[in-house]
């Protein structure tokens, strides 16, 4: 706790009034992109929704996929611009985001695969 | 901010071990090491939900079905207030990295008076949350009984049993995170308002938590997508 009171590091962030309003101003044109990119998500949920769609086809899985890169979009803005990790060091961001990415998509594929089968057993028996 | 990342450190700035991993302070870089912590749990919440629902994809309900409740209407309105809820939690991450902002410039003022934003955008996301709860857990007619056809751990009259645990379990999570996220901002809303800070030379300690802050919008861009559009 005592190395809270160490300002030395943070006194390095402070920023002038000139900087301040550069810094404002990409604020505001990422909270504009965000709120874009969620109107339009709602939009496309509302015109192409599941229940508009059949499930099974090309359309819907190509909506899920625009879903999925537009909240790709969003969180990188968030993390990079409003959580700083862009202003921080190579190293810090390269540590935070690369094993989280690996492990995440590791278990996001193994587990896709497992439920795929246990889908095809269900319908080999007839459960489904 | 972007200057840190290029400064030389003085020698009597670095930490026990004689250096000073990635040029960062110790309660920044702990702070993003337990929200990767966190977001692994929230990542491992995320995932079972697409390993179920995969493999339950022709009994999955269809969200827009469930969730077209807007309060003080009977509008038959998909999705909408759940988009509401999210732009509100947008906002509030707005509010608090002008906050962070504020406090660059040691200006007290702005960091008390966005950070007070920041609180009540939390505190209605949180509202919003509890009608969105009663709402999901009355069920289709609308009426809290005790009976079967309410939405709880055991039953759920949407379907199955899963979709009502996995909406109970992520924005249950979710909703415990915001309400210790406002929490925590009030308390740094009253220390700034108490000048602790200026005292200090910086206002680091609204950077670090709204590393927390910006990390529950960040989750809840997610379970948007991944519960509600999907």
């Amino acid at each position: 706790m005592e190395r809270d009171d160490i300002i030395e590091y943070s006194l390095h962030a402070h920023h002038s009034e000139e900087d301040g309003k550069k810094i404002r101003k990409k604020i505001f044109v990422v909270t504009a992109l965000l709120s874009i990119i969620t109107a339009v998500e709602v939009g496309m949920g509302i015109i192409w929704g599941k229940s508009a769609l059949d499930p099974e086809g090309w359309q819907w899985a190509s909506i899920k996929f625009a879903f999925i890169i537009m909240t790709l979009i969003k969180a990188g803005y968030i993390v990079m611009v409003f959580m700083h990790l862009g202003d921080e060091r190579k190293s810090l961001r390269n540590v935070i985001l690369i094993p989280y990415f690996i492990f995440i998509v590791y278990l996001l594929f193994i587990l896709l695969a497992e439920s795929t089968f246990i889908h095809s057993v269900k319908e080999l028996m007839g459960w489904v | 901010m972007a200057g840190e990342a290029t400064q030389v450190i003085d020698k009597a700035e670095l930490w026990g071990g004689g250096r000073s991993p990635f040029s960062v302070s110790y309660g920044k870089m702990m702070m993003w090491f337990f929200l990767i912590s966190d977001a692994l749990t929230f990542g491992g919440f995320l995932t079972a939900l697409a390993f179920q629902r995969h493999h339950l994809a022709d009994e999955w309900p269809i969200t827009e079905e469930i969730f077209f409740h807007f309060p003080f209407t009977h509008a038959h309105l998909p999705l909408l207030y759940v988009a509401l809820m999210t732009f509100i939690l947008i906002i509030s991450s707005v509010t608090m990295v002008l906050a962070v902002e504020a406090g660059h410039r040691m200006d007290k003022k702005g960091v008390v008076k966005w950070l007070a934003w920041t609180v009540v955008g939390g505190a209605i996301f949180l509202g919003s949350q509890a009608w969105e709860w009663y709402t999901f857990i009355a069920g289709p007619d609308g009426l809290i009984s005790t009976s079967a056809d309410n939405a709880s751990l055991a039953s759920n009259p949407y379907g199955p049993q899963l979709y009502a645990d996995f909406f109970f379990f992520i924005t249950g999570f979710h909703g415990t995170h915001v309400l210790s996220g406002v929490v925590i901002n009030l308390i740094v809303l009253i220390r700034a308002m108490q000048g602790w800070y200026e005292e200090r030379g910086h206002y680091e300690m609204v950077e670090k938590v709204g590393l927390y802050w910006h990390f529950v919008d960040l989750v809840w861009v997610f379970v948007f997508t991944f519960f509600y559009l999907i």
